[in-house]
């Protein structure tokens, strides 16, 4: 993409994000293979999609960790390769492998995050203590991290990626673990986001967490987009109601992990 | 805070006090962690003490004469092999950072790619002090006396800080390319061991066999700890300390670039 032809975007702010091409390989595994993605500002895109599909591996690239090996893409018309720097500016990352310092409590992680991005002592507390609030953390705001439930974690996880009030979220399987009434409350959260207009692309392997959550689904399989539309296109499209109907339907296999890419993207993570 | 109206430009790089003060951030992160695993001061504070009280008390008489002789030559030789050890948990933390997913979160953010590893060496120089401080301290009491300055005592720690600041980007790259904790453990371990034993910290290399001798007059190690023994207990200082500059210089421009390679393709 050009330099005008970003600005252009930029100028617009259409789209959130636009990815033309995304190519990634591991060795002799291609995990993401030619993605194509037009995200609209503030609503909620969900890649759907088996363990190693190349879900992880596209938030990667859009976050700026990974570097693709072919195709561009643009986060409020920044380029994640060229203007990697700015398009930190506007991101919270949260998942799998983007995590806090367990040996720290809540409150000093909320209060590093906001050190660091440039917030003064006092305005990086201030933060903190609204975030724990907010995710109903203040009771464990001194405890370490390494005391907290699967649950508490993932909230605090999601409050350290909000700490810069970002205007795009990558959620990479934000509930995977969690039990029914904490993933409730995670949906409540990103809703309430989406409602301030952030941007918000989730990764899920559940199709009734996109079907809560996404305004548009992509069904990712093998690094490749199978299948687009919004979860009652993608049913009526297939006449599944489940992930594993749907995959089934639109593949002709289950969606049962495919461990070896799985594997991979864990190694390069 | 982040506002994109039409026309204004987010900023395309940090500025040089920004990257200051992100690199102090996360050396008060390291820093910290010390507060909520009390057992890391005890790594750092009561092990080495307890190395140089068996050290010189055990063996002293049997490898000096007597425990006091033993004292004034193992003092700096103990420091080194400290500090040297202390190595490893720059090592270790940065494996445990990209293992946990904690550096893939600060990647994320936008702040000065060199300042996760930056914070974390400057925190670890700043245990380093302390435990070369501590260990003087108790040597002190003990009954070591400086044959030399209080100046010359103070350019040992320096010189031993710079070249284990060097010497750590081995490390670093070890923690880099294998990302795990234990085994980087384990594989600092199978290194420093060897290495520190057959080195002048612990004994003179003249009793050593010949072909030891030969290494260990060559070990780095060896003539950090004999630099270090010259400016604080007194003797040849020049020669030494020039030759472990060197191979300071040499870690440094070898492993340096392959730590910060590594570093990148780990992403």
């Amino acid at each position: 993409m050009t330099e005008t032809m970003a600005a252009a975007t930029r100028a617009r702010t259409a789209s959130a994000i636009v990815a033309r091409g995304l190519t990634k390989r591991f060795g002799d595994t291609t995990a993401v293979d030619g993605i194509d993605l037009d995200i609209p500002v503030g609503t909620v895109f969900g890649l759907l999609g088996p363990n190693g599909a190349g879900k992880t591996t596209i938030i990667r690239i859009l976050a700026t960790l990974v570097t693709p090996d072919a195709g561009q893409a643009t986060v409020l018309g920044y380029d994640v390769t060229r203007q990697a720097h700015q398009v930190r500016q506007l991101i919270g990352l949260t998942g799998q492998y983007a995590s806090v310092d367990e040996t720290l409590t809540g409150t000093e992680n909320l209060v590093l995050i906001g050190r660091l991005i440039g917030l003064s002592r006092a305005d990086a507390r201030h933060r903190a203590r609204v975030l724990l609030e907010q995710f109903r953390l203040t009771g464990a705001a001194d405890r370490a991290v390494k005391t907290y439930s699967g649950g508490m974690r993932r909230r605090l996880d999601l409050a350290a990626s909000l700490v810069g009030r970002p205007r795009v979220l990558f959620l990479d399987e934000p509930t995977t673990g969690l039990d029914p009434r904490s993933r409730g409350e995670l949906w409540d959260i990103v809703r309430g986001l989406t409602a301030d207009g952030v941007t918000v692309l989730l990764t899920t392997q559940y199709l009734e967490e996109a079907d809560q959550l996404a305004s548009q689904i992509a069904v990712i399989d093998h690094g490749r987009v199978i299948a687009q539309g919004t979860s009652a296109q993608l049913k009526a499209q297939t006449g599944a109601d489940t992930l594993d109907g749907v995959f089934l339907a639109l593949t002709g296999h289950g969606a049962s992990p495919t461990a070896s890419t799985d594997d991979l993207e864990e190694v390069n993570s | 805070m982040t506002t994109l109206a039409p026309g204004t430009e987010l900023p395309s790089r940090v500025g040089p006090l920004r990257a200051v003060q992100q690199t102090c951030s996360l050396a008060w992160r390291t820093l910290v962690q010390v507060k909520h695993n009390p057992f890391e001061l005890v790594d750092f504070s009561v092990q080495p003490v307890m190395f140089l009280l068996l050290f010189v008390y055990v063996f002293g008489g049997a490898l000096g004469g007597s425990y006091h002789a033993y004292l004034q030559y193992v003092l700096a030789g103990i420091i080194v092999q400290n500090s040297l050890f202390t190595t490893l948990n720059t090592a270790t933390g940065l494996a445990t950072d990209l293992d946990k997913g904690f550096s893939s979160r600060l990647r994320a953010l936008p702040i000065a790619r060199f300042a996760p590893l930056g914070g974390r060496i400057i925190a670890d120089v700043a245990k380093q002090a302390w435990a070369i401080a501590l260990l003087y301290a108790v040597g002190s009491i003990m009954g070591f006396r400086a044959g030399t300055s209080a100046l010359a005592v103070l350019a040992a720690a320096g010189l031993v800080l710079v070249c284990t600041l060097a010497f750590a980007w081995i490390l670093v790259w070890i923690g880099m390319l294998m990302a795990n904790p234990e085994k980087v453990q384990i594989f600092g371990f199978v290194v420093l061991f060897p290495l520190t034993f057959t080195s002048g910290a612990f004994v003179r290399p003249a009793t050593m066999p010949g072909w030891l001798q030969a290494f260990s007059k060559a070990n780095p190690v060896t003539l950090l700890a004999e630099a270090a023994r010259g400016l604080m207990a007194g003797g040849p200082v020049a020669v030494p300390a020039v030759e472990s500059l060197l191979y300071a210089a040499g870690f440094i421009v070898v492993f340096a670039p392959l730590a910060v390679l590594a570093f990148k393709r780990r992403a």
